[in-house]
């Protein structure tokens, strides 16, 4: 009988030990003289359960384990060869029936977990370039009118619908166009662009070459992040293999059409996942954000029409053009269409990427997958949508998370980031840390950001400290609306988003010094 | 034939100041005809030398026909780009939301006691850094360390100590 063994090469399971896993299970095999095949796949985004193994074997499928340590490796082997795996302490059952990931709606995440990230037969295989194959057939105006229909919009935080971006670089007169996308995934809480370009490169390489010929660009570059040493790796080997076979290169699939690809490293300026400080560093020149108008899209690389997306829109559009634009709009309420990746983070029992239609709400996410606190204690706050996103207070949790309820709370769903935090959590502290965190890395070229998260910092370090003044919060909104209004890119600009909401809905944390009592504001 | 060694002190050093500009050069005329290859060319230069000598963004501002200006103010934006010599490896503490939620903020704070070097500088016997970093992209299983290209998950302080001194080379 043949089997197969994966074991994940993704970055957060090689973090929890599946490096030593892999070791010890080659040796325990040898030992038991086992004859296998091992796959390094990449992650299913169940981080809760890695170290993943799964065997496959016989009829029986994929049979899942974890989260395996290396004590349990020699039990599994001998469960193994004994035919005996559901009696495995690690033992979770098929790997598709486990109702963490059974739960989910995949279609970007689908092929993660499945094969070898850069093996182009497993792409294709699992439906892997249907999607360049149909786009190949289509005029780059009914590429960006499938985009259209399908609703789809900015998924790196923005929400700006994707067909009306392609539109205007598709409209824009130009000898050379780029594709960009922007894989500086810098926010803290949010892991899916990593965890898809180490688990599924082929995608979004498949989904650039798509908006090349939609818009009529001959060049992409992937801006990725220092920080992501492995999905260098793994994009890099994809990107040659695609090269070698054809779906990249002077002639795609035989059509003629061109589409060059080149990951180009960040430099751990957060700043830099901003659109247009990210066009200024791929130039080669300091991170520092650009007046708009002009959009990237009429001006951007060197001055050339641009589309800048996010890695997940991407990687997004390849299924969009295999199945059509409507059955992807069949997913989601309102206009939030299609599937949005969750990712549950901080402090939290089973974290990891969740891929369901928008709509579900947070209390189901963080208490049905999240399995709630890693600590045991009780949720006390949620930043939703990265370090610019809002902190929410547990009686808060019921919001459905689309981009429209997440507004109307004031705040934003953004990268789909979701930080749980328990009840030992300072709220100051962490208001203090996004001003600090601003100052840090604020590109300089705009005063309300460059002054401003300096200043704020400053009437935070006497709140943190027990030694503000009532007027000290007044300043501090003052500031805050400053920086929101006069700010020129969103860094400036909702910085003041988790200061504000930490304010308004954790005041008893901020206490100050007045008339002698101390009174929570 | 007189050994290399024997040379003068001032004669070695020259000798290997001619190298390292040599060095700076050939990297700098190699990415100076790629589009915005100034990034690329410091990474390189950085993973050649450790760090990107300030006596020699002359020679890079020339291969890219910029002012030494220009080459400085990107070399000193970038947290990534360091000007002066540095160990080789380094150990990163992720101190961003995700990290600060599972005790990220008690690792930062009692790093430098166990590990005996401060933020921003050198092991004094290790040949390691200890720098802060913003996220890793690990943030379901933090508290997050980076030790050279290799990140590890759920760290505490009494976690540490034995993953410094298995993962870093003396």
């Amino acid at each position: 009988m043949t089997i197969t063994v994966y074991i994940s090469q993704d970055t957060t399971a090689v973090s929890v030990g599946a490096e030593r896993v892999v070791t010890a299970f080659v040796q325990a095999a040898l030992d038991a003289e086992l004859s296998y095949t091992l796959v390094r796949n990449g992650s299913r985004g169940a981080f809760g359960l890695e170290p993943l193994v799964e065997i496959e074997m016989g009829e029986q499928g994929r049979l899942a384990f974890g989260p395996v340590s290396v004590a349990d490796v020699p039990s599994l082997v001998t469960a193994i060869t004994d035919g005996e795996c559901e009696c495995h302490s690690n033992y979770l059952g098929r790997v598709n029936d486990i109702p963490w990931l059974e739960n989910q709606t995949r279609i970007t995440f689908k092929r993660c977990g499945e094969g070898d990230p850069a093996d182009l037969g497993n792409y294709r295989a699992l439906d892997g370039y249907r999607g360049l194959e149909r786009a190949l057939t289509l005029s780059p105006q009914a590429i960006v009118d499938e985009i259209k229909v399908s609703g789809l919009r900015g998924r790196g935080g923005a929400a700006f619908p994707t067909g009306i971006k392609w539109q205007t670089v598709l409209d824009a007169e130009g000898e050379q166009k780029y594709i960009v996308c922007n894989a500086d995934e810098g926010d803290s809480g949010t892991f899916a662009d990593r965890l898809l370009m180490e688990a599924d490169p082929h995608q979004l390489i498949e989904g650039m070459t798509i908006s090349g010929l939609a818009v009529g660009a001959t060049k992409g570059f992937i801006y990725l992040r220092s920080e992501y040493p492995r999905a260098q790796k793994m994009l890099e080997k994809a990107i040659d293999v695609a090269m070698a076979e054809g779906y990249l290169g002077a002639d795609l699939c035989g059509s003629g059409q061109r589409f060059e690809l080149e990951v180009r490293m960040g430099a751990g300026s957060y700043i830099c996942g901003e659109e247009t400080a990210l066009l200024n560093s791929l130039e080669g020149k300091r991170g520092v954000v650009r007046a708009k108008p002009p959009l990237p899209a009429i001006e951007g690389l060197f001055g050339k029409p641009t589309v800048v997306n996010n890695v997940l829109t991407l990687a997004s559009v390849s299924s969009i053009l295999a199945d059509g634009g409507a059955e992807y709009a069949r997913h989601g309420v309102d206009r939030s269409k299609g599937t949005m990746p969750l990712q549950l983070a901080g402090n939290i029992r089973n974290g990891g990427l969740i891929e369901v239609p928008f709509g579900v709400s947070l209390n189901e996410v963080i208490h049905e997958w999240g399995g709630g606190t890693r600590s045991g204690r009780p949720v006390r706050a949620v930043q939703v949508g990265g370090p610019l996103g809002a902190y929410l207070s547990s009686d808060q949790l019921d919001v459905p998370l689309t981009y429209e309820a997440l507004a109307e709370l004031g705040g934003m769903l953004g990268h789909g980031g979701i930080v749980v935090f328990d009840d030992t959590v300072d709220m100051a502290k962490q208001a203090h840390f996004a001003m600090d965190f601003c100052a840090k890395e604020s590109c300089g070229k705009c005063t309300p950001c460059r002054i401003g998260a300096v200043r704020g910092r400053e009437v935070l370090d006497r709140v943190v400290d027990n030694r503000a003044s009532s007027n000290d919060l007044i300043l501090l909104r003052d500031l805050c609306e400053t920086m929101e209004q006069a700010s020129l890119c969103a860094m400036g600009g909702l910085t003041p988003l988790p200061v504000k909401s930490a304010m308004d809905n954790f005041p008893e944390d901020f206490w100050v010094t007045y008339n002698q009592y101390e009174v929570a504001v | 034939m007189q050994s290399r060694h024997s040379l003068p002190i001032t004669a070695m050093k020259a000798s290997f100041e001619k190298t390292t500009e040599q060095a700076v050069e050939q990297t700098a005329a190699k990415h100076a005809t790629s589009q915005g290859g100034l990034l690329p060319c410091l990474h390189e230069i950085q993973a050649e030398l450790g760090y990107i000598p300030n006596d020699y963004l002359k020679n890079i501002a020339s291969a890219f026909s910029l002012s030494t200006a220009e080459v400085h103010g990107v070399v000193s934006f970038y947290h990534d780009f360091r000007t002066s010599p540095s160990a080789q490896q380094s150990i990163q503490i992720c101190c961003a939301e995700a990290c600060q939620a599972s005790g990220s903020r008690e690792l930062e704070a009692g790093v430098a006691g166990v590990l005996g070097v401060e933020f921003d500088e050198t092991h004094p016997t290790d040949n390691y850094r200890l720098e802060r970093v913003y996220c890793l992209g690990n943030c379901a299983c933090g508290p997050s360390v980076r030790i050279n290209d290799d990140v590890y998950g759920r760290v505490d302080l009494a976690s540490l100590p034995q993953l410094v001194s298995e993962a870093v080379q003396s």
